[in-house]
């Protein structure tokens, strides 16, 4: 796929108009994985309306947010940077052989300090 | 049968761009009545209208179809036209081929195609016009101000000052509104007090004005120049003409845990009360919510104290009627709630504030006597953060924020900024940002100042949380610049708040059968044009009830609200609009379906004496229309299930030719 062809699929996946985004930067001032990603909530927005999709998709980023929503909760504008980083990650583990974790990882992850909310976006990560 | 002139407009390239004007003034000249048809670049400069008026003369017209713009732009323009050739003004129709035709078609066919049609139905309905002749109304030389803040006051002295009486109406003990909370004001940092309070005493000295307050307007009914207003004037168990404003009262009440609105709940004031040092009028209020003397009938205190014998604990609302030839309305604005926003902890800690509450603290006058201190232990702060647009410019949490910009919130923090490093240099000043909005005179300076001369950190981001620990404000911020996130220990947050209308705005609207938008600020007349009419007649709008506006601004619109109804007072007489509703009596059964939908009770019913046709005479009750309450807005027309009620200009005769025009096609 092409950049143009990718931004409309991640923008139909997460049914996001980045356009509504004005660059204030309260998803990324909410964000509490802020310092372990190395794009923000706000670079999502903006990259992907740019069509810079490629380095969102080779980041770590889109395995450190926490999909915990605050951004998407805090957001004036209603843009959901979340849901593109969902749909940036659903892209980049559809990619065949893309998985990052396996069925095997699973029980190694169950403590008493990991909260819910993680396990079931880990799951999201895993493709089969 | 019409002898009718069609004349075709281009409005330069509006129109001409996408229909082609040619063709369209060529098909029109073989519709039925049409003797003369044309076009030309700008039918609405001198030279366009001294086309319509030579061709009136010199074919006979008796009537005319001019193809241009929106009515509401120029329909007045053409009949001005109309009628200085000697032609009925009401003989005039305007087809709108720009608004609804040229601005909204891409190619020149479908353009020109609709253009003609639009223009068949104008001629069609002119072929059925009548001459009209609007009646005329008197004036009354009164106007009244809804609304005391400084856009009210101005108003009203201005009126005043040109010799006409006026009223204010205001719902508040005293008249000042917000400025008379504030501490300096932007971008001259003159204190408000200082400004506003001569004003405020002008107001009450001058012979013009009559103030009201502590009341509120509950019925309006009639039209423009004869408005019957009623005035509810609360209970406010002082006799004003004799109370002396001494303030004895207000030290004695024991009844002292009354939160005070004036200091925005930031400290407490009795039951019976004086707002502030200079409020007009100055006298005491008693608050009926926490008065123990109306609750419970014991005490009484204030009656003991008050040597002036003012005291009236069985006062009751009295109810004033007055007529006013314009109304003016200024109710001013509020900031939204906090509540919602849990993000900035304002409900959690008493050390997130609003910026308006900031006046407060810095004031002289407010509850720290102006020492910035905290709410919560009395300690001077060292770290600040502000927050703008804090529910401002929120496009999805309509439930709790606003679409548009408040405008005066970028101006405003930049002066609390400065007004804190200037008074406490040892404190550290932040402001997150999204974007800083200055458009004004001297404003970008005076930003600038906050930051170079000053030494305020400006941060481009927003905040995401404020979490109380401790004696501290946690605050997690984006610094988009560096792109970074920041926590700041702070030890107050200020918050600017959004503003939002008045609540009591929208039923007077209703009251005033004025418009608003979706966000519940009046509409003007026009955005660009008449910005301090509203579109009904005789109403007109000062102040932030029409929109967000700083002092400068709202006081320029509030003496250009006055101009418009000096403009209106000096007449004797007003031209009334003839085209109102008619009902033909012999059809009319009297079954009220008009009057239950007329907005503006113009409908009333009579029993009238009619003869038979064998001769003998019947009592029937039929509907009559008053002239000069009628708006013709066509509701009653519609209503009607016999078809007695018609509009004059917009028959139904008429409306109906138009729509035959339209599908012949
Ligand atoms: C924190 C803050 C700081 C500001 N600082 C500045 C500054 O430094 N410089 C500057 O230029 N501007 C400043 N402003 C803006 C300024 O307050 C407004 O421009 C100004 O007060 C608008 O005046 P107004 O008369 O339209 O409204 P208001 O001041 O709101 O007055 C409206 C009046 O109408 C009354 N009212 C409302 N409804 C009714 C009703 N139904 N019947 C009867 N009476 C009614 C109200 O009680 C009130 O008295 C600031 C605003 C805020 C929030
Ligand atoms: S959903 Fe992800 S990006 Fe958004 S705030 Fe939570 S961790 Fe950060
Ligand atoms: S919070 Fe919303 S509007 Fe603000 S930068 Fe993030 S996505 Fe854009
Ligand atoms: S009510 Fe009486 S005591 Fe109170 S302020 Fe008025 S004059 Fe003074
Ligand atoms: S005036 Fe400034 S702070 Fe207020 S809403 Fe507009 S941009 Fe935000």
């Amino acid at each position: 796929m092409n950049n143009t062809e990718l931004k409309k699929e991640i923008l139909r996946i997460s049914g996001v108009n980045v356009k509504k985004c004005m660059k204030c930067g309260k998803c990324s001032a909410s964000c509490p994985a802020y310092d372990e990603m190395e794009f923000h909530p706000h670079q999502f927005a903006s990259m992907i309306d740019n069509g810079e999709i490629e380095p969102l998709l080779r980041s770590d980023s889109l395995y450190r947010c926490l999909s915990c929503f605050a951004c998407m909760e805090r957001c004036p504008r209603g843009v959901e940077p979340a849901k593109l980083i969902e749909a940036v990650r659903l892209t980049a583990i559809r990619k065949q052989g893309a998985n990052r974790m396996t069925a095997d990882d699973v029980p190694q992850m169950l403590d008493d300090n990991t909260p819910g909310q993680l396990l079931v976006s880990a799951f999201r990560k895993y493709t089969k | 049968m019409q002898r009718i002139g069609v004349f075709v407009c281009w409005c330069g390239s509006n129109i001409a761009g996408t229909v082609d004007v040619h063709a369209v003034a060529e098909a029109l000249k073989t519709e039925s009545g049409v003797v003369f048809s044309t076009d030309y670049q700008y039918m609405c400069s001198q030279a366009g209208q001294d086309i319509i008026k030579n061709a009136i003369h010199e074919h006979s017209l008796t009537g005319i179809v001019v193809c241009s713009c929106s009515p509401r732009m120029h329909e007045a323009t053409f009949r001005k036209t109309a009628a200085a050739a000697g032609l009925n003004p009401y003989m005039v129709e305007i087809a709108n081929i720009r608004e609804q035709c040229s601005w909204i078609h891409k190619d020149m066919l479908s353009g020109t195609e609709k253009a003609i049609i639009l223009g068949k139905a104008a001629v069609a309905k002119v072929n059925l016009n009548a001459p009209l002749t609007p009646g005329q109304s008197t004036v009354t030389k009164r106007a009244l101000v809804i609304g005391g803040g400084i856009a009210g006051i101005q108003t009203a002295l201005d009126i005043a000052d040109a010799g006409f009486p006026v009223d204010i109406v205001e719902k508040k003990p005293t008249i000042g509104g917000k400025m008379a909370q504030l501490d300096k004001t932007f971008p001259t940092l003159d204190c408000a007090a200082c400004i506003l309070t001569p004003k405020m005493v002008d107001a009450a000295q001058n012979e013009n004005i009559r103030i009201y307050s502590y009341s509120e307007v509950t019925e309006v009914g009639g039209y423009v120049g004869n408005f019957d207003v009623t005035i509810k004037r609360k209970a406010r168990y002082v006799k004003e003409d004799i109370c002396t404003g001494c303030g004895l009262c207000t030290e004695k009440c024991p009844q002292k845990k009354v939160p005070n609105e004036f200091n925005l709940g930031m400290d407490n004031r009795r039951a019976i009360y004086i707002p502030f040092a200079q409020a007009v009028p100055k006298v005491a209020t008693i608050d009926a919510d926490y008065c123990t003397m109306l609750k419970t009938g014991k005490c009484g205190v204030c009656a003991k104290v008050c040597t002036a014998g003012a005291i009236d604990y069985n006062a009751k609302d009295e109810f004033v009627k007055e007529k006013y030839g314009a109304i003016v309305v200024a109710t001013g604005y509020n900031p939204i709630s906090m509540e919602k926003f849990d993000e900035f902890a304002y409900s959690q800690s008493k050390d997130v504030i609003t910026s308006l509450e900031f006046e407060r603290l810095t004031n002289a006058a407010g509850p720290t006597s102006g020492k910035l201190l905290r709410p919560s232990d009395g300690e001077h702060p060292h770290k600040i953060v502000f927050v703008q647009c804090v529910g401002s410019r929120c496009e999805n949490c309509a439930e709790k924020g606003k679409e548009y910009c408040s405008k005066i919130c970028c101006m405003y923090t930049a002066k609390h900024a400065m007004l804190i490093r200037d008074k406490y240099p040892d404190t550290d000043v932040y402001v997150f940002y999204i974007d800083v909005r200055t458009p004004g005179k001297a404003f970008d300076e005076f930003y600038r100042r906050a930051v170079e001369e000053y030494g305020v950190h400006y941060i481009k981001g927003m905040v995401g949380k404020v979490v109380p620990e401790g004696k501290k404000l946690l605050v997690q911020a984006s610094d988009l610049i560096n792109g970074k996130q920041l926590h700041i220990d702070a030890d107050l947050v200020v918050l600017a708040a959004a503003i939002e209308p008045d609540k009591s705005a929208r039923p007077l609207a209703t009251m005033l059968t004025a418009s608003m938008d979706t966000n519940d600020f009046f509409t003007e007349a026009h955005p660009k044009l008449r910005p301090v009419e509203s579109p009904t007649a005789g109403v007109f709008l000062s102040g932030c009830c029409q929109g967000p506006k700083d002092i400068p601004e709202t006081v320029s619109q509030a003496s250009a609200a006055a101009s418009k109804v000096i403009g209106l007072l000096v007449k004797d007489h007003l031209t009334g609009n003839p085209c109102i509703a008619q009902s033909n009596e012999l059809m009319c059964n009297g079954c009220s379906s008009c009057e239950r939908v007329c907005p503006y009770g113009a409908i009333t019913y009579e029993e009238k004496e009619f003869r038979m046709p064998d001769r003998t005479t019947k009592l029937r009750r039929v509907a009559s229309v008053n002239p000069a309450v009628c708006q013709g807005c066509g509701a009653c027309t519609v209503a009607c299930p016999s078809g007695a009620m018609d509009l004059n200009g917009f028959k139904n005769n008429q409306i109906m030719a138009e729509v035959d025009a339209i599908c012949k096609m």
